[in-house]
């Protein structure tokens, strides 16, 4: 099956319905070693005792949320470029699950950052282009709620979210361009990660298992999405054809 | 291009107040900060550029969402789009027409609001002068979430929640590079040709985006 067939949602449904249960067990897989790796392998650091396992929740879940970011931006430059039926789906499917994660990467950073640095915010680079990403998703969000029509709903927030994608190299750059509290990259990097490979590891099988958590999420929100646009197109049929309408509104 | 430049600014200058409603509620912001921090005057010279530069953006924010909608409700909008002229160019001529309507008056009145916030005279001289080169790239961005909201009953409010985010970088640099004028061991150039070059892309980026925007909108 060619990725272009899945242009069609209702193969794109029963593909997904196929995969989904696999995804499921490799991701609790995955939860399972990299919870165990975290908790019993992954030693404590001998400055920062076991406040350092808040980094395996804090870490991937940053790293989603920029993901997460960069699929919706990927997804509007199908949306306008080559109207894929799909792209907007899956852009509208990946905000609130792209705001959850940022939400959780704030909280987590703020909860750790108390016992580090003393005080659970400071108006630092990283910590406030994180804040404004927050904020982006809740403004696309809220301008998917406000127009009513989907497909004009998914042009106007995928013109939105390219103007916002500016701000993912800020993030990602921000912690070496501007020298601030927040330590700069340590995993990403051209010369190779710094830090040990027994923190390395746990680290990255949580990351596999946010991803795949993220996988599964955004395909239920995809589902889920385009069932609501048949219910939506159905009702619209059902209602034109009781005021005896000729011309059924929806042409989805 | 021309004809239009003019018909917008007319249109900016005499609709409803037009730039006067702007500069005043300029003044009721800055009238109510010392009421909000107390009127220590060293206090309110330490955060002046602050407060002048966030009352901008808000009265930026404020007058934003007439830049299409008037023109959307009277039709002349979709004559615009049918025109064969390049709608990106039309925008541009727009966004410069409505700024010279209602931000080149707040830039004008910043240097007399200052006086109230107890600015030395350099410092006024760098405040006016970062808004009058920051201020275009607040309604430049701006009109990205004017046009996305333009066919919304009530799109002023998501506008400023849309546009807010955006507009942080122009605020940073414009905040760090009048208060970098002031003092001294902070070079002024840095952050001030950041805040152009941030005009610049606006330019480039704003129009392009509502362009697209209101073309989507239409159809």
């Amino acid at each position: 099956m060619a990725i272009i067939d899945l242009a069609n949602p209702t193969r794109f449904l029963t593909f997904s319905g196929r995969l989904l249960p696999w995804l499921v067990g490799a991701c609790v897989v995955a939860f399972a070693v990299g919870l165990y790796l975290t908790f019993f392998v992954a030693p404590d650091d001998y400055q920062q005792g076991a406040t350092i396992k808040i980094m395996y929740l804090h870490v991937p879940a940053a790293w989603l949320a920029m993901m997460c970011y960069s699929i919706m931006a990927v997804s509007s430059l199908g949306t306008l470029i080559w109207k894929h039926p799909l792209a907007d789906v899956s852009a509208k499917a990946a905000a609130p699950i792209g705001a959850a994660f940022t939400l959780i990467s704030l909280i987590t950073g703020s909860l750790w950052g108390k016992p580090m640095w003393g005080t659970y915010w400071v108006w630092d680079a990283r910590l406030t282009s994180v804040l404004v990403l927050f904020i982006m998703y809740l403004g696309l969000i809220a301008l998917w709620r406000t127009i009513e029509d989907p497909i004009r709903a998914g042009k106007a927030a995928a013109v939105l979210t390219l103007v916002g994608a500016i701000n993912l190299p800020i993030i990602k750059f921000s912690v070496d361009w501007w020298n601030t509290l927040h330590q700069p990259a340590s995993v990403i990097r051209l010369d190779g990660p710094t830090i040990h490979a027994s923190i390395l590891w746990p680290l990255l099988v949580m990351a596999g298992a946010f991803t795949l958590l993220f996988l599964i999420l955004h395909l239920m929100a995809m589902r889920n999405e385009v069932l609501r646009r048949r219910l939506r197109t159905l009702q619209l049929q059902a209602a034109s054809a009781r005021v005896g309408v000729a011309t059924p509104q929806a042409a989805e | 291009m021309g004809a239009l430049f003019v018909r917008e600014l007319r249109l900016a200058l005499r609709v409803g107040g037009g730039a006067l409603i702007g500069v005043l509620f300029f003044l009721a912001v800055i009238t109510v900060i010392p009421f909000g921090v107390g009127p220590d005057l060293n206090l309110l010279a330490l955060i002046g550029p602050a407060v002048l530069w966030i009352g901008a953006l808000l009265a930026t924010l404020l007058g934003l969402d007439r830049l299409f909608q008037a023109d959307r409700d009277d039709g002349s909008l979709d004559l615009m789009l049918m025109a064969g002229r390049p709608l990106e160019l039309l925008v541009l001529v727009k966004c410069l027409a409505h700024w010279a309507g209602t931000g080149l008056p707040l830039v004008l009145s910043a240097p007399v609001l200052s006086i109230f916030l107890n600015l030395e005279p350099l410092a006024i001289g760098a405040v006016t002068l970062t808004l009058l080169v920051g201020t275009p790239a607040l309604t430049l961005i701006g009109a990205v979430g004017a046009a996305l909201t333009v066919s919304l009953r009530r799109g002023g409010l998501l506008l400023a929640v849309l546009v807010v985010p955006f507009s942080i970088p122009v605020l940073i640099f414009g905040v760090s590079a009048s208060g970098a004028a002031v003092t001294e061991p902070t070079p002024f150039m840095t952050p001030f040709l950041f805040l152009c070059a941030l005009t610049l892309i606006s330019g480039v980026v704003g129009p392009v985006a509502s362009a697209m925007a209101l073309r989507f909108s239409s159809d």
